[in-house]
């Protein structure tokens, strides 16, 4: 699994087009992969961001936080993969529905490009909230306007577009027209954020979810979510699930019981990657 | 002569390392073992083995100080050797039904069967032969036992075999589920290469299902194919508080550390948590092995918490044994009810309540009923799932025509194990339910004859 193409998108974020005839055959907008780098890496959950079938190609982007996505990041185009399993997950069902507002925030544009993409190809009017930290963190600014329209932009520091959180135009839109969809796609707390309010203006809601996985397949059950009182599996079940019914408390607490791991392995893997030979073990 | 017995790693020395607990016999015990065996005319020993092995034609191979020849004895039937020799239930099988077994002492078929596939593998001999070329392709879903046997029975009849798997290693549970110390990865692998030398071609990372459905599997020119997906969905206790951090399933525990070497954290960059004290649930051979993995993980207090009594544990003898020599505390009788957590959703105790048995139930077994206001907290910081499995339901429900049973199973016909869908084919947990590997085996054999039969009726040109 070969990557053909690499490039920043922003610190620490970068894009890789990989060959993966298989997969890019098949893909559909909210599938996933399950990747390993090597025969000591982890099996990582990532989302296809878009497919090329002719090519043979999916796009897949990746922000740094631990060693894993450290050493992914760190591999250029000519390297390769040594596994990539998919397409995972239930596919996004893209039908016209009316107004769509896609809501991403940081790493969450890539999962909701294909999404919003696909909404628009299929006659639905998009509109587009993208929100990040600041300017040099927002990523697909340009392919999700080409995809929307209308397609606004908030920082958190107001270094480019809104100053604010992303909920604050979403309740702006929200309020100014009927829309009959919204799929919020980024962090824990933003999507819990985003659900609050349509759950108080009452409109059908649904996010994307990155819950703590291992097999990808439905077979360790390490990513249940309760979704309406119900445990699901966010690899077989998911990623996308009711966004008004997501138990978002429990979902920020399991994604957090490795921390202290992750940590461990990201600062001895930084501490190899400066040349030092004393590579904690 | 009495019956030898297997040596084995001390078990304070074992528990806290990953090595093999059983060390094999050593040649003069398998001669001396091999010595024993009455050679009966009447071989009750083969009818109690799934997959047929001539078992007293290898064991007077093996006496005449042919180990080469008794390994591809075995290999004619089983191209699992060195796997079956370790984990099937022997005892319940072929030993059950020796002729010495009236006397408590059946021939220890198993050692034999290990001592031999090791010698063979050691010598590099005992291959066997495949058939001439034949003209039909076969698919094989899923590398497991099931997959493994199939594939191999196909291959050696001369087909043209793929085996498809969507994890990164072949094996299924053998690979994911059994622990390093019951049956070394380097074993699997070394079957898994045999299978490969057979002409066996294997695929990892493709999810039929999804990377690649049944229907276009048929269409690409396999004329049949062989489903043994196992049944990999955990099932959970549906109590309070499941979702905790802390609460693994058997399958995800058992992953982390053997399929992705957890135990050997950050070296391998997968991660398991566990702390001291951990509570497993269930009772049978993976609830064993998820105690005394948590054991060599340096779980200080590990606790077996199962709903009946002792006699009705469905774990192999052996390892019940093995489990209590190491150390772990059986709580019998005994059902949790829910589980507790601190405040940063981390499980922190256990709540059961007592159980007593009733009358049998469907399975037999005495039902065991709660004891009104009999429950009890202990401390524990992580508790693991082991009471079973359902259907994975990937595959499933993207395979168009594929009739199910009412228990969500795929519906196989038992003499044949044709599925709804003409040329495919299916067996082992994914039409029974969890069993054994040996049955699992034994349905992959099964198997494997009628896609030669089918193949060979339906397109007798090729």
């Amino acid at each position: 699994m070969e990557i053909v193409a690499k490039d920043c998108l922003a610190p620490r974020i970068v894009r890789l087009v990989v060959k993966a005839p298989r997969i890019a055959a098949k893909a559909q907008p909210g599938h996933f992969v399950v990747v390993r780098l090597n025969d000591r890496a982890e099996r990582i959950p990532l989302t296809i961001a878009d497919f090329d079938r002719a090519a043979g190609t999916i796009t897949l982007i990746i922000q740094e936080v631990g060693k894993s996505t450290a050493m992914i990041n760190a591999m250029e185009p000519g390297q390769s993969f040594a596994d990539v399993l998919g397409p995972l997950g239930t596919p996004y069902p893209i039908e016209k529905v009316g107004t769509v507002v896609g809501v991403a925030g940081g790493l969450g544009a890539a999962p909701l490009y294909p999404k919003v993409k696909a909404l628009y190809e299929a006659g639905n009017r998009v509109i587009v909230i993208l929100g990040a930290q600041r300017r040099e963190l927002l990523i697909l600014m340009e392919e999700l306007r080409a995809v929307s329209h209308e397609l606004i932009v908030a920082t958190d520091d107001g270094s480019y577009g809104e100053h604010g959180l992303v909920t604050v135009p979403l309740r702006r839109v929200l309020e100014r027209e009927k829309v009959d969809e919204v799929i919020a796609i980024g962090p824990v707390p933003m999507m819990d954020a985003c659900c609050r309010i349509t759950r108080e203006l009452n409109v059908k809601t649904v996010v994307s979810l990155n819950a703590v996985m291992v097999d990808g397949t439905g077979m360790c059950g390490g990513c249940r979510v309760t979704v309406g009182g119900q445990s699901k599996f966010c690899c077989v079940d998911g990623p996308a699930f009711d966004g008004l019914q997501v138990d978002f408390a429990e979902l920020r607490q399991r994604q957090r019981y490795y921390n202290a791991q992750e940590r461990e392995a990201y600062q001895a893997h930084q501490h190899g990657m400066e040349g030092c030979r004393c590579r904690a073990k | 002569m009495p019956r030898q017995v297997m040596p084995k790693q001390d078990p304070a020395e074992r528990s806290r390392n990953f090595g093999e607990v059983a060390l094999g016999f050593t040649p003069e015990q398998a001669a001396a073992e091999a010595a024993r065996c009455l050679n009966c005319k009447k071989r009750f020993c083969v009818q109690g083995c799934p997959v047929e092995v001539d078992i007293p034609d290898f064991i007077q191979l093996l006496k005449a100080g042919d180990p080469a020849g008794a390994a591809a004895k075995i290999k004619e039937k089983n191209s699992l050797p060195a796997i079956c020799g370790r984990v099937c239930p022997q005892e319940s099988q072929c030993e059950k039904e020796c002729i010495l077994a009236k006397k408590g002492e059946p021939i220890a078929i198993g050692g034999l069967e290990r001592f031999v596939a090791d010698y063979a593998a050691e010598q590099a001999g005992g291959t066997v032969r495949p058939a001439k070329a034949l003209p039909y392709r076969a698919a094989i879903i899923g590398a497991g036992p099931a997959g493994l046997t199939a594939a191999a029975d196909l291959a050696l009849q001369g087909f043209d075999v793929t085996i498809f798997e969507s994890l990164h290693e072949a094996g299924g549970v053998l690979q994911y589920g059994i622990p390093q110390f019951r049956l070394p990865k380097e074993i699997v692998g070394r079957e898994v290469e045999y299978i490969k030398q057979l002409g066996v071609k294997l695929e990892t990372s493709v999810l039929v299902g999804q990377t690649v459905t049944v229907p276009e599997l048929l269409e690409q020119g396999f004329q049949t194919i062989f489903i043994g997906t196992g049944a990999g969905l955990p099932y959970f206790l549906n109590v309070p508080g499941e979702n905790l951090n802390g609460v693994y399933s058997a399958n995800e525990f058992l992953t982390r550390v053997n399929l992705m070497k957890a135990y050997r954290f950050p070296e391998y960059d997968t991660p398991v948590r566990i702390g001291e004290r951990v509570a497993v649930v269930g009772g049978g051979n993976v609830a064993m092995d998820a105690a005394r993995t948590s054991l060599r993980l340096g779980a200080k207090a590990v606790y077996i918490v199962y709903r009946r009594s002792e006699e009705e544990l469905p774990a192999r003898y052996e390892e019940i044994e093995n489990a209590k020599e190491e150390g772990i505390i059986f709580r019998l009788l005994t059902n949790p009810v829910r589980i507790i957590g601190d405040e940063q959703g981390v499980v922190q105790a256990l709540e059961c309540i007592r159980m007593e048995l009733g009358e049998p139930d469907r399975s037999g077994r005495r039902r065991p009923v709660a004891v009104p206001g009999s429950e009890f907290q202990f401390p524990v910081d992580s508790v693991i799932v082991a009471i079973g499995q359902g259907p994975n339901p990937v595959l499933l429900r993207n395979t168009t025509g594929l009739q199910l049973n009412e228990r969500g199973y795929i519906q196989a016909d038992p003499e044949t194990l044709a599925t709804s869908i003409p040329g495919v084919f299916a067996g082992g947990d994914i039409v029974t339910g969890a069993a054994t590997v040996i049955a699992a085996m034994g349905a992959g054999k099964k198997a494997a004859r009628r896609m030669v039969e089918y193949c060979k009726q339906k397109y007798p040109n090729g």
